[in-house]
């Protein structure tokens, strides 16, 4: 099986049921991708899917085969949002974070805290009380460059899906 | 996960066919809870958000070990109408289900249904075909599909059946689903009066409902209404459907309701809670879809 991630095409050995979450971490190396819970409730393993976080523990590697897989290694480290959460106490344990910004860089930029709130809703921090990750989101993603490529993608899918 | 065996078909044709000649020997009934007792060496259990999959899978607790792709099937995602009757392809997914124009003007409870269910990461993978099939009493879109009148449309190979929501579920996650067919849509008649939908549940995004109602009420007549997390499958209230009809108070039709209705304790609440808090809805949602 083949599969893009962060823009470069790898050879995958896996059985088709293997969780993309294991392949990323055993067998692509991406440890930046985290498990909490296994079953969808914290989003600590989200990972873009063409632009759409989801839980990389509930999808099966085979549906990922020709899309476009982003990871926390995709954003290269210097991403906005990176630098926010960083510099503003975003990230305590460091756990949930991954996927904190992964799914923060879905929201394009300059979300409202609504949408802050509803588009993290699906990730659980047990450090910082979220007031941190929130300011954290506003910040990274308050520049305009908070999207990245990623978030481009999901924008203009956004656009040809509205029936 | 290396001993799964996953059959990936390109074309509803090619997957309505794996189905049918090895969708197995399970029972009328038990094929589609994947966490279920209908898992066995010969059926094929169709997938495709996997949401509910995988947390059976990662628990350990899924018998069944052969599995039928149907993510490749883009027909399947299509929402639309056919002449009055809103056609929402199995495929859609719950981000799917609040964007369409179409369902959140004909059928603003289902989007708003969706927009309830798990966080955004489920959201853009939990199809609304999957959770019709996964036959769980608190599935938050099933009371919507059940106060709308939803049809749900089943193909095989040899053809084409209609089975009414409400009647499709013949027990705790068992339903009419045969090994061979598989849910291609379902189908929302026009709604004829005010929608109502609320979810109650430890938070709003993630948890899993301790009861949903879901209702429709027309300017005269009796109103529609369903409930999940309160009986083996979601059910419709006939009885009390019929008494608020016929001008009953709605004080006596919460009794009627908590008559009605078979809630258990469990890990997320308790029969009591249920009961109470079902009462209650149904008095919120007479209040606010007054005339």
């Amino acid at each position: 099986m083949r599969l893009t991630v962060n823009g470069s095409a790898h050879d995958v050995a896996a059985p088709p049921m293997a969780r993309l979450l294991d392949v990323l971490r055993e067998e692509l190396r991406l440890t930046g991708t985290k498990e909490g819970c296994g079953e969808g409730e914290c989003g600590a393993c989200t990972v873009l899917i063409d632009g759409d976080p989801v839980c990389s523990c509930l999808v099966p590697v085979a549906q990922a085969e020709g899309a476009e897989v982003t990871t926390i290694e995709g954003l290269g480290g210097n991403h906005p949002l990176q630098r926010a959460f960083a510099g503003l106490g975003g990230a305590q344990c460091g756990i949930c974070t991954p996927g904190m910004i992964m799914a923060s860089v879905a929201l394009g930029p300059r979300p409202s805290l609504a949408a802050i709130r509803r588009g993290l809703a699906g990730n659980l921090c047990r450090c910082t009380g979220y007031e941190a990750i929130y300011r954290a989101v506003r910040q990274g993603g308050g520049d305009g460059g908070g999207a990245g490529e990623a978030g481009r993608g999901a924008r203009r899918r956004d656009a040809r899906k509205g029936t | 996960m290396s001993g799964l065996i996953l059959l990936r078909p390109h074309s509803l044709a090619e997957a309505l066919k794996m189905l049918g000649e090895r969708g197995g020997t399970a029972g009328v009934g038990t094929g589609d809870a994947p966490g279920g007792a209908g898992g066995n060496d010969d059926t094929l259990t169709p997938i495709a958000g996997c949401t509910d999959l995988y947390v059976a899978l990662n628990a350990g607790t899924l018998a069944a070990t052969r599995f039928v792709d149907l993510s490749a099937l883009d027909a399947l995602r299509r929402i639309a109408l056919r002449g009055d009757v809103l056609r929402v392809g199995a495929l859609a997914t719950c981000t799917a289900l609040q964007r369409s124009r179409l369902v959140k003007q004909r059928a603003p409870i289902l989007a708003a249904a969706a927009a309830e269910v798990g966080g955004v990461q489920i959201q853009h993978r939990g199809t609304i075909g999957g959770n019709i099939a996964n036959a769980s009493p608190a599935g938050d879109t099933l009371p919507v599909l059940a106060a709308l009148e939803a049809v749900v449309v089943l193909r095989s190979a040899g053809g084409e059946r209609r089975v009414p929501l409400t009647s499709f579920y013949t027990g705790y996650r068992a339903t009419v689903r045969r090994p061979d067919e598989l849910i291609v849509a379902v189908e929302i008649p026009p709604a004829d009066g005010k929608q109502w939908f609320r979810k109650v549940g430890t938070r709003a995004a993630q948890a899993i409902s301790k009861v949903v109602m879901a209702a429709v009420r027309p300017a005269r007549g009796a109103p529609r209404i369903a409930l999940g997390s309160v009986a083996p499958t979601v059910i419709r209230l006939p009885r009390t459907e019929a008494y608020l009809g016929g001008g009953g108070s709605i004080d006596e039709a919460q009794r009627v309701l908590q008559d009605e209705i078979a809630p258990i304790d469990d890990l997320r609440s308790t029969a009591d809670y249920r009961r109470r808090v079902a009462g209650n809805l149904l008095a919120q949602m007479w209040k606010e879809t007054e005339y």
